[in-house]
């Protein structure tokens, strides 16, 4: 039986079905959800997409955080349910206190689009098992608000706790501080990413393959736990 | 009739991106001795009834909780009864 991997679609998604894609390219079924509906259709992970969800009104994620589909969410979330937020998505996150800090403009106030270098730093969430700690990756990153910013004390607990997930190489195209490109929660199974694995999932659209561990990872942990 | 205005700012010791490109403007149109610039949003809510008690501290927690984030910005509430 494979495992069953949620992906909610908000007004304004666009990677719904990118990360859909990328859950069955990993092995997984993928089923999709509604926000406005709060059954969560016994998925055993979520991911929540990238895009632009209510059209970023008032700020990004601040007005998904409130759909009902996120109630159900957080609640399983809080209860150990694996849930990847991928650009968007981890803006979701933070609006939701699901993850810390918050998500703002790039400091160039450019939109980014580009074929990003990682490197992985956390190999034990429940998204990442499946790489090293330390290799580098390469997966597109495309947004107009992905500065991460926290307050010193928080940026400390999660460098401390082995909380970033991914740091920026080369160049840090956003602000962010630290050049913080993933974080996770204290329990490893909430993970936000700014860049999209995704769309790094075949060598034909896209730039590697390197996003499949992303997918992978999870399909894993749910099958060990 | 009662009228909640709810100013947002980010806090201080945030980088203001956008803020700096209207600095950035009005001195490239000419405007001399420009220091800094913020920029935030407002909202102005109008309401039928009063604005007191319960109503008026869950206007307090919408404000905190949906109107801005506290992990970057704070905000102003000012209540104005009987607008014109």
């Amino acid at each position: 039986m494979s495992l069953r991997v949620g992906v909610v679609t908000f007004p304004g998604s666009l990677d719904d079905r990118d990360a859909a894609r990328a859950v069955r390219i990993a092995g997984g079924e993928a089923v999709s959800l509604w926000h406005g509906d709060d059954d969560l259709k016994k998925v055993d992970a979520v991911v929540l997409p990238g895009g632009f969800s209510y059209g970023d009104y008032l700020r990004c994620g601040a007005i998904a955080r409130f759909a009902p589909v996120m109630t159900s969410v957080v609640e399983r979330a809080n209860a150990g349910m694996p849930v990847l937020g991928i650009c968007n998505g981890f803006q979701i996150l933070c609006e939701s206190h699901l993850l810390p800090g918050v998500l703002t403009r790039n400091d160039s106030l450019h939109f980014m689009c580009r074929d990003q270098r990682l490197r992985i730093e956390n190999s034990v969430s429940s998204w990442t098992s499946d790489f090293v700690a330390g290799q580098e990756i390469v997966i597109p990153l495309k947004n107009g608000e992905g500065g991460y910013v926290a307050d010193e004390r928080t940026l400390d607990a999660l460098e401390a706790e082995g909380r970033v997930v991914a740091r920026y190489l080369e160049m840090n195209p956003n602000g962010s501080r630290r050049d913080i490109a993933g974080i996770c929660n204290e329990r490893g199974n909430v993970v936000g990413l700014m860049p999209h694995p995704e769309h790094a999932v075949e060598s034909l659209t896209g730039p590697t393959t390197d996003g499949i561990p992303f997918f992978t990872s999870v399909l894993k942990s749910l099958v060990s736990a | 009739m009662a009228r909640v205005v709810v100013d947002v700012m980010l806090k201080p010791e945030i980088l203001d991106p956008q803020g700096r490109a209207v600095a950035g403007s009005l001195r490239r149109l000419g405007l001399t001795g420009v220091t800094d610039v913020r920029q935030g949003k407002q909202f102005i809510i109008d309401l039928d009834g009063v604005v007191e008690g319960a109503r008026l501290e869950l206007i307090e927690t919408l404000a905190s909780e949906l109107l801005s984030n506290p992990v970057i910005e704070d905000y102003k509430l000012q209540v104005i009864e009987d607008p014109a």
